[in-house]
């Protein structure tokens, strides 16, 4: 994979290694967050996994690399809607049961994956809120340069 | 080995590893030192019976100093070298000690160890599972029984990461606009 | 009841810290150290002993710990970590603006 900012990061080892291990990173936050409700985990523990493997991929590869494949915009729509998502889905709970927020779908089987109403859908919302915020903020931190003003 | 035991050695390097990480010089290593402590604190929850928050602790822990270091370490910002003010760490530390006494006889009226005060807990335990259906009793809770908390901890944190993107940004667009 | 004292002990150290410090970078460190300390002190009240995670399994019974704390301090965890980020922030603002973290040297109130 030729680039242009093939010198930036770290070194051709970390790089290739990072390859593979990016995407495994990956697919344990998603099987973090979808077994929320069975087993230890959850939206916030699978959201900020889900972060760390694009922090993985931002420090192996340097942030102009990373900044210019990823879009930037999309995460921060990604994470308002989100927070939106939460609500609508209580204003859902207020029309179709009684209360806002309120669990309006059926409770399904103990011990099934599928079960447990809508605990998946709002743990699959605030991991995307989770994840996209916190990889912005490591983003914004990382990549401010501090220039001398002179005063003092 | 009965927990007690598992505890009391992992507060005494938790402890250790405060004391040290404020009092370290240098900054990479005081930061690596808190993340020792994290690590530990993500040990004890597992030995309290709380996986969920062991996980949790982990995985924030690790963001953390990998937050920290970039912020700080990587740009050779310098700790403050300075001479200690004798007078006002003896004032302190009397202090702290006076509390630390008070508190001794404040703690000796909670329950002893291994014996949970609160009672609401048996209506969770007993009826999560028919009532919400979800295996993990945590989840249910902060997703079923108390989800207005989790909204309102939701808001917090956008408004945490709002706000450190609002410090950061290089030109304000008002700014930019004009150019 | 020492389990208790010495979780007591790790806030106080924190508070110390907080207090005596002067640099920005360790005081946000000993602020951290606090919320450690408060939420093991929660899940160490909530702990009864001899019993498992609060997580049922098909066909059996069997004494579990009491996961409302659980709940709390999970929240707990996740608005710390957003509280540092918005400090580190900040002590990277305030290092630009004065060219250093001495809470002593920064005075100037005017921007």
């Amino acid at each position: 994979m030729q680039n242009k900012y093939a010198d930036e990061g770290m070194s051709l080892i970390v790089k290739t290694i990072t390859r593979f291990t990016v995407w495994l990173i990956f697919l344990y936050g998603l099987y973090i967050f979808i077994h929320g409700h069975l087993s230890p985990g959850g939206g916030f523990a699978g959201g900020v996994i889900i972060a760390l493997s694009y922090v993985h991929l931002t420090l192996a590869y340097g942030k102009n690399f990373v900044s210019e494949r990823i879009n930037r915009s999309a995460m921060h729509n990604l994470e308002a809607l989100s927070a939106i998502f939460y609500i609508l889905i209580g204003l859902i709970g207020l029309y179709i049961a009684e209360n806002f927020l309120q669990n309006f779908l059926g409770k399904g089987t103990l011990y099934h994956i599928i079960s447990a109403g809508y605990i998946p859908i709002l743990n699959l919302v605030i991991c995307v809120k989770v994840g996209m915020g916190l990889y912005l903020v490591f983003y914004y931190l990382a990549s401010y340069q501090v220039k001398k003003t002179g005063v003092n | 080995m009965p927990v007690e035991l598992w505890l009391y050695f992992i507060l005494t390097v938790m402890i250790v590893g405060s004391i040290a990480c404020l009092e370290i010089k240098n900054i990479l290593s005081s930061i690596i030192t808190i993340g020792i402590v994290g690590l530990a604190l993500s040990l004890a929850f597992l030995f309290l019976g709380a996986p969920d928050l062991a996980l949790v602790q982990f995985v924030f822990e690790i963001l953390c100093v990998i937050i920290l270091i970039r912020a700080f370490a990587k740009r050779s910002v310098k700790l403050t070298a300075l001479k200690r003010d004798i007078p006002e760490t003896v004032i302190a530390v009397v202090i702290l000690a006076g509390i630390f006494v008070l508190s001794i006889f404040a703690l000796k009226e909670l329950p002893s160890f291994g014996k949970p005060i609160v009672s609401v807990a048996e209506r969770y335990l007993t009826k999560a599972g028919m009532e919400t259906g979800s295996q993990n009793i945590v989840t249910s809770i902060i997703l079923n029984y108390r989800v207005y908390d989790t909204l309102g901890e939701l808001t917090v944190l956008f408004t945490a990461i709002l706000g450190s993107m609002t410090i950061l940004r290089k030109i304000g667009r008002k700014k930019r606009d004009a150019k | 009841m020492i389990l208790y004292l010495m979780c007591f002990f790790l806030f106080l150290v924190g508070l110390y810290g907080a207090i005596t410090k002067r640099d920005l970078i360790k005081i946000i460190l000993a602020i951290g150290i606090m919320g450690y300390s408060v939420n093991l002190f929660l899940i160490l009240i909530a702990y009864r002993s001899g019993a498992l995670a609060p997580i049922l399994e098909k066909g059996l019974e069997f004494s579990m710990v009491d996961p409302l704390p659980q709940a709390l301090v999970l929240t707990s965890i996740v608005i710390e970590l957003g509280i540092t980020a918005l400090l580190a922030a900040l002590a990277i603002r305030i290092y630009e603006k004065y060219d250093t973290l001495d809470i002593t040297k920064i005075r100037r109130l005017k921007g």
